[in-house]
């Protein structure tokens, strides 16, 4: 490699990483829509722009990921001052499916290693979300956020009536 | 019988028999330990996480093909119901195999959820109790049956210390039990979790090896003092069960037997049952000895062959 083309790699490496850090604002989504898991029920179209508005740090939501130090004692001993992740889209650590049998396996391997208990995607949402609208009284119910679809009103059996057995006793 | 005597015959009878009422017992003890298959699925139940949605009871009605419930499986009001004076919840029946309860604990500012269902344990008192041997513990860890030879006894039901088989009453001619299988055909033996574990929003349900859930459910006590009571049902209880509990408050505050022991159900019949193929085994052969022996005495042996062998030998005798 001459020392030319060094001299050119380090420097686009330079720019990237001026790039990096310039835009982490600009690349921040006003909307983000989360709907990867959306069967029985809509995608959420996930206002950004409102929630990082609302003043809370990045970190009460991406824990250490965005380079803001985070404030959970649990994690603050490793995380105090962790960089920037590569991504930081709940997904990218989250997985979509927790309870696949390859997933269990790499789990038995390393039991004893931190994040192992990490919740998948669908329960890391709902934490997150529902978790900080209880405390803050924000919206709470299945509907408020995502509109079930007709799968899922056949799936939740919308249809059913009471009308015969109510108050039946026995078993 | 010609190279050995009735009387030698006798004696080996006796010998036998002693020798298995005293082997007998250390057997059934062995079989009384057993604490599961190694790599034995299973479902941590965490209370703390449940919101009592109800998806699980949805999710399983839709796999296991149940009949259409009376109320959507969104409606919440199905927690008001009372069954025998208000003294039980809904329990387990042929049209549901898991329920969710809620409970209003004395130890807690919100009302907890608790979702029941079988707890598939390692040693179940059902398989025990069922003499056409219809119930199979697997080894992918589910206690399932097969309708096909259930008589309709209900022993199971009876024997269950969980109050979990429910019976298909409504079917005059053909009654079977009727209970959660841990979707052993449609998911587990394809090493899916179970439909509940699935749909479940909270992740309430964790579904993975039985003894990786023993590690995470004490890690999770660990990482979040005073969250959860220091135990989780279901590890020891009764044998050990596949389904287990971690509860933010003292378990019988969630309708749990708060000691239901740590010995398997098995283990107040297994000096009763571990008797049952001696005296099958023995006692015909014995009893049959002292009757030819009576008959002998009493000249009344006709039968000629036996008589000549029998001369040669025991002729002192007579």
């Amino acid at each position: 490699m001459s020392a030319k083309q060094v001299l050119t790699t380090l420097m686009m490496a330079l720019v990237l990483v001026a790039t990096g850090s310039l835009t982490q604002a600009a690349d921040m989504p006003e909307q983000a829509s989360l709907d990867t898991l959306a069967k029985l029920f809509d995608g959420v179209e996930f206002d950004h722009a409102m929630h990082t508005d609302l003043g809370e740090d990045c970190s009460a939501c991406h824990h250490h990921t965005t380079g803001t130090g985070t404030t959970d004692e649990r994690c603050i001993s490793c995380h105090a001052d962790s960089d920037e992740v590569a991504s930081v889209a709940c997904n990218a650590c989250h997985v979509a499916d927790p309870f696949s049998a390859e997933y269990i396996n790499r789990k038995s391997l390393n039991l004893y290693q931190y994040h192992v208990d990490m919740p998948g995607l669908k329960a890391a949402y709902h934490w997150n979300c529902v978790g900080c609208h209880e405390a803050m009284d924000g919206p709470t119910g299945c509907q408020d956020c995502h509109a079930r679809t007709a799968e899922g009103d056949d799936f939740y059996r919308a249809d059913a009536s009471d009308t015969s057995t109510s108050g039946k006793g026995g078993h | 019988m010609s190279g050995i005597s009735r009387r030698r015959f006798l004696a080996a009878s006796v010998a036998g028999c002693a020798a298995t009422t005293l082997a007998g017992p250390k057997k059934a003890l062995a079989a009384g330990s057993f604490t599961g298959y190694s790599d034995g699925m299973g479902v941590l139940v965490d209370l703390t996480r449940c919101i009592g949605c109800r998806s699980c009871e949805a999710a399983c009605n839709k796999e296991q093909n149940l009949p259409a419930p009376d109320r959507p499986f969104d409606d919440q009001t199905v927690f008001d119901e009372t069954f025998h004076g208000g003294k039980q919840k809904r329990r387990p029946d042929e049209n549901a195999y898991t329920v969710v309860n809620r409970y209003n604990p004395e130890s807690s500012d919100h009302p907890l959820f608790r979702k029941v269902q079988c707890n598939h344990c390692n040693e179940p008192a059902c398989l025990s109790s069922c003499f056409v041997n219809a119930y199979t513990k697997t080894k992918e860890g589910a206690v399932v049956y097969n309708p096909k030879v259930c008589v309709g006894c209900r022993n199971c039901m009876i024997a269950c210390p969980f109050n979990i088989p429910g019976y298909s009453y409504s079917s005059a001619f053909d009654p079977v039990v009727k209970k959660c299988i841990f979707c052993h055909e449609t998911r587990l033996k394809n090493g899916l979790p179970p439909a509940c574990v699935d749909i479940c929003p909270q992740e309430a349900l964790t579904f993975g090896k039985r003894r990786d859930l023993l590690k995470i459910g004490n890690q999770r006590i660990q990482t979040h003092p005073g969250r959860y009571v220091d135990h989780i049902y279901g590890e020891k209880e009764l044998g050990g069960t596949s389904w287990m509990y971690l509860s933010s408050v003292p378990f019988e505050e969630v309708g749990f037997d708060p000691n239901p022991g740590n010995e398997p159900i098995i283990n107040n019949v297994k000096d009763f049952l571990g008797t049952v193929p001696m005296v099958l085994a023995i006692w015909p052969a014995m009893f049959t000895g002292f009757h030819l022996l009576a008959k002998k005495r009493d000249g009344h042996d006709d039968h000629d062959q036996d008589a000549d062998q029998h001369n040669g030998e025991e002729g002192g005798e007579q």
